[in-house]
């Protein structure tokens, strides 16, 4: 039981992360309609430049760690979430009314570019960060010597997510932008004829789901202690899976899948075996597109004849 | 069930949710008749023709049809391909589906898929070029090209279908829908988007497949110079129900229809009493 | 130019000087922001462990400059190029030499491809890359039947050829079954994996078809790595026998064919062997999918991707069309496998990753979806351009990459713009592919 207790805390933690990220594959399908490949390496991306970003802060003597964090978090948010933006610009822009594989072959092409440039920039070797938030409390203390624990990092993940999922809630439902990002996702021809700038909605739509995974690659950078120019991929395969597993297109539907795809993965590894916990995910995902087509929480597609 | 009849809605109910689009409708079809459902928008005459057509399963009722030879067979529980293929039930749509980026002969090969399926032998004595599936194939030619020659349509015969002018387009997916060589044929407001000529030249095909294949049609229409001129029973749908039945000048003359009509829509309300010669 | 839909923001009256400069200044300004710590600081774990960093402010200032030139050179061009859109007039006997070359191409390239061991006879390097060209226009044929006819997308198609792959290696390692003999058991074997996906996936339209076939391709990868005692997990399978002519080996031994032609045994035999193996194998996989097209299944395959419904309301059985379409796709795949395996010699799961889908989905729709020749032109493209940059091995993937973005952006439909139809009564004309849908499934 304390053992179950402690996979549930350490799934969650991980579900936190692919929700994040999740998110920005979600948002961009449900105004575009198009699944963004370099999503994941956006969130790659996002992971390196806290890492640059924490270790320049370190060597100019800087030392109080909370507002050292702070800053690596709105730095980091601030350059991938133009990385988002110059991507859109430069790859998926052109091709909005094109057919639809073209723009998914151009994102297939350019998570190639981003993996390829953090190769070249920074070196395929993985880097490590030492732990920077240690300590934790210990929730139960098991009769056998088991404990179980939940570290200050896991705590920082969880909350730093609602605290986002709030703050994004609200951007969606109760500001300007949410607005026009929602008309757009409903009619882009109706929203731009009731004078709701499309490109600049889309942009920020690309804009918002980078900032997010740039905070999910921060949080994956703490958490792990570790980044690598192909940890996009995975990660970036995982989250679609849980967006689309949650009901592409909703925002809920990707937290959730990414609670999901956390607690899958976490608890196939500590009741069956490590190796295939990949392989569990994506045969889960396929077992409940199989009797849900649409996902958990997306919208049933009615046929109209 | 009488042999004159080709098709008997009994009880039908469609819900969707809470909603009731079709309520206990009885209609029957006659054999080498044409049959047309009105009624205002939003009545759920498609939504029958979804059900006769089994692109949705009905809540309730039953929908036979009984074929030349005596089969009867319960289209209510036929779904998907098998309308077509087993109980040869055809139908052509709203908005019309043509494969836009096939040409016209394309089309209407497509539409003997299944004819042609058994005649290439699974597609293996196609695959080796056998000589029986060689005169299938010129067979399934020759059938399209009678059908181009009705519709008028010859000359546009490897033009892709999504090139052709709109009123071509629906007597294209009519012509495409007689290549499946149906029993019973529904169309879906065939004249709608059309002008005079060509709802005139619409009329003619009609009436000429049901005098020359003995098909029976079911149609919907709004276009009432079409539904007066060709059909030989009207029945009237409003709100799910059906309001009123008959021969066509009947219906029209009928309070109820004329209600129906002047409550939804004044302007086809007008039609119908205008197109009383 | 192919017509695509207006985009006013191209279609801009020409910019002066000042206002090209400004552009190329926030180009470079943007790019300066996002090299600036992924370029400017370089990070590595130090020595003792930690991790230590350097800067290297010169290849950033290198690199915000090349982004500042190569916008103002873009800029340039496309004034010079003028509106992205507009209908340009080619000259006559330009249009007459397109014609020309267009009905010639293909036999033209048929000619060449069967004479390349001639030709090539004594580079090893260009005979290779011709083996592995074919290996990929036989793949985009393959994936063409899914994808380009019937409308499916396919993110796992490197699925099938694993099976295919490891089919033939593991069948003749364990069994000592010959080439010959295994090659139609690995086209069944994928095909029989590609009926296992299709079912599932029936259901399931656009994208999430999209994501579940990636995962399924995973998935055959992960257990393939996984599965050790089998598969022999990520170091895979070596010592598969290469393929034989009718029993004769083309080895240097005394019963080889060298020996028994009474010639002196050269390597290069058996390069040429494999190279007209493959070349049979991608032309049979022609020759069967230009045949099936116009066969009632394949006619329902592209009625399949124009309109679902519709073939629905004609009688057609869209699960059984759908399964067919994944099958003869697979088996293509699985051939292609197999043949990969002899050739190589030895198979691990690294061969077997997304990259190589993409790259094969990248050959199918650059092709031009649907079009047999445009498929064999862009495997050429790929995997010749690819091949350019062997030296920089580093910088491959990126301009792989970067090329996959603007071939997309420069034809998003393709090489060849149009679909030629399976019937006619007077004119065999082309179907401009502005009107062929690319299926929801």
């Amino acid at each position: 039981m304390d053992y179950f207790a402690q996979q549930l805390i350490n799934g969650l933690v991980l579900g936190s992360i692919y929700g994040l990220i999740a998110i920005g594959y979600t948002m961009v399908y449900g105004i575009v309609g198009m699944i963004n490949f370099a999503h994941g390496d956006i969130f790659m991306i996002g992971g390196f430049i806290a890492l640059i970003s924490f270790l320049v802060l370190v060597s100019l003597g800087l030392t109080a760690i909370p507002f050292i964090l702070l800053v690596v978090l709105l730095v980091s948010m601030a350059i991938t979430a133009l990385y988002g933006w110059t991507v859109e610009r430069i790859a998926y822009r052109p091709l909005r009314h094109s057919f639809r594989l073209a723009p998914m072959l151009s994102a297939i092409g350019m998570s190639f570019v981003l993996t390829n440039f953090s190769q070249i920039a920074q070196g395929a070797r993985v880097k490590p960060v030492p732990p920077i938030i240690t300590g934790g409390y210990t929730l139960h203390e098991g009769a056998s010597g088991f404990n179980v624990q939940i570290s200050n990092m896991q705590i920082i993940v969880v909350l730093v997510t609602i605290v986002l999922l709030t703050l994004f809630t609200w951007l969606v439902s109760r500001t300007r932008l949410g607005r026009d990002m929602r008309a757009c996702e409903q009619d882009q021809t109706m929203a731009a004829l009731l004078g709701v700038d499309v490109d600049r909605t889309i942009s920020m739509t690309f804009v918002t789901g980078a900032a997010l995974a740039a905070v999910a690659g921060m949080m994956y950078l703490l958490y792990y202690g570790q980044v690598d120019f192909f940890m996009g991929f995975v990660a970036g395969i995982k989250a679609f899976t849980a967006a689309v597993l949650g009901g592409i297109g909703s925002l809920p539907g990707a937290v959730l899948g990414g609670l999901a795809i956390g607690l899958i993965e976490t608890f196939w590894s500590a009741y069956f075996s490590v190796e295939y916990k990949d392989v569990a995910a994506f045969s889960i995902l396929i077992v409940v597109l199989i009797f849900m087509p649409t996902g958990l929480l997306g919208r049933p597609e009615v046929e109209k004849v | 069930m009488s042999d004159d009849h080709i098709l008997a809605v009994d009880h039908l109910m469609m819900r969707f949710g809470g909603i009731v689009a079709v309520n206990d409708l009885s209609f029957v079809a006659e054999r080498r008749k044409i049959t047309a459902l009105i009624g205002p928008n939003g009545a759920g005459k498609t939504t029958v023709f979804n059900c006769i057509t089994g692109f949705y399963r009905p809540s309730g009722g039953t929908i036979r049809l009984s074929h030349d030879d005596g089969r009867t067979i319960a289209l209510e529980r036929l779904n998907d391909f098998r309308i077509s293929k087993q109980a040869k039930v055809a139908r052509t749509f709203q908005n019309i589906r043509l494969f836009p980026g096939m040409t016209a002969l394309e089309n209407l090969m497509v539409a003997q898929h299944n004819a042609l399926m058994r005649a290439s032998g699974l597609t293996f004595l196609g695959l080796i070029g056998a000589p029986s599936w060689h005169h299938a194939e010129q067979r399934a030619i020759d059938l399209a090209r009678i059908w181009l020659e009705r519709i008028d349509l010859l000359a546009r015969a490897d033009d892709a279908a999504g090139n052709l002018p709109y009123g071509d387009q629906r007597r294209l997916e009519i012509a495409r829908a007689m290549c499946t060589e149906p029993a019973l044929l529904c169309l879906d407001e065939p004249a709608a988007g059309l002008n005079a000529r060509e709802s005139g030249a619409l009329n003619e095909l009609l009436l000429s497949i049901r005098a020359e294949q003995g098909t029976s049609i079911l149609l919907i229409e709004h276009d009432m110079s079409v539904v007066m001129e060709i059909s030989d029973h009207v029945v009237v749908m409003d709100y799910g129900v059906k309001i009123a039945e008959g021969p066509p000048q009947v219906v029209r003359d009928d309070p109820k229809v004329i209600a129906a009509y002047l409550g939804a829509d004044e302007e086809e309300a007008i039609a119908v009493m205008e197109s009383s010669p | 130019m192919s017509a695509t839909k207006a985009r006013p923001s191209h279609a801009a009256q020409p910019l002066g000087s000042a206002s090209i400069l400004k552009k190329a200044s926030i180009s470079a300004l943007v790019a300066l922001v996002l090299f600036s710590l992924m370029i400017g600081v370089r990070t590595e774990a130090g020595p003792q462990g930690g991790l230590i960093y350097w800067t290297r402010f010169g290849e950033l200032a290198a690199m915000v400059a090349a982004v500042f030139g190569g916008s103002i050179v873009i800029e340039l061009l496309r004034q010079w190029w003028g509106p992205v859109d507009k209908d340009r007039v080619v000259p006559k006997p330009v249009q007459a030499a397109f014609a020309f070359v267009g009905r010639w191409l293909a036999p033209a390239l048929l000619v060449f491809t069967f004479l390349v061991p001639v030709i090539f006879y004594d580079q090893r390097y260009i005979l290779d890359l011709a083996i592995l060209v074919l290996t990929y226009v036989m793949l985009g044929w393959g994936l063409n039947v899914v994808v380009g006819l019937a409308g499916l997308l396919d993110l796992g198609y490197v699925a099938f050829y694993a099976v295919g792959a490891y089919s033939y290696a593991l069948l003749a390692t364990n069994f000592g079954l010959s080439f010959w003999v295994c090659l139609p058991l690995a086209g069944i074997l994928a095909a029989f994996w590609g009926i296992l996906l299709g079912f599932p996936v029936l259901r399931l339209r656009g994208d999430y078809l999209a994501i579940v076939t990636l995962a399924f391709g995973e998935i055959i990868r992960l257990v393939i790595i996984n599965w050790q005692s089998l598969t022999g997990g990520p170091n895979g399978v070596s010592g598969i026998p290469r393929p034989t002519l009718f029993g004769i080996p083309l080895t240097a031994g005394d019963d080889g064919l060298a020996a028994r032609l009474g010639i002196e045994f050269s390597p290069t035999h058996r390069v040429v062997f494999l190279f007209y193996v493959i070349l049979a194998l991608a032309l049979l996989t022609n020759w069967v999918t230009i045949r099936l097209r116009r066969l009632p299944i394949g006619r329902a395959w592209e009625a399949l991707r124009e309109d679902e419904v519709a073939c629905r309301a004609l009688g057609i059985n869209t699960t059984t069309t759908k399964l067919t379409a994944f099958a003869t796709g697979a088996m293509f795949g699985g051939f292609a496998g197999a043949f990969f395996a002899t050739r190589q010699g030895f198979i691990s799961p690294e061969s077997f990753t997304f990259q190589e889908s993409a790259l094969v989905l990248a050959i199918v729709v650059l092709g031009g979806m649907g079009s047999q020749l445009g498929v064999a032109l862009a495997a050429l493209t790929m995997i010749g351009g690819f091949e350019l940059f062997r030296g920089f091995d580093q910088y491959r993937m990126l301009v792989f990459g970067v090329a996959m973005v603007l071939l997309m952006i420069w034809r998003p439909r393709g090489l060849i713009g149009h679909r030629s139809p399976t019937v006619f009564l007077e004119r065999n004309q082309a179907i401009s592919s502005d009107l062929v849908k690319e299926g929801h499934g």
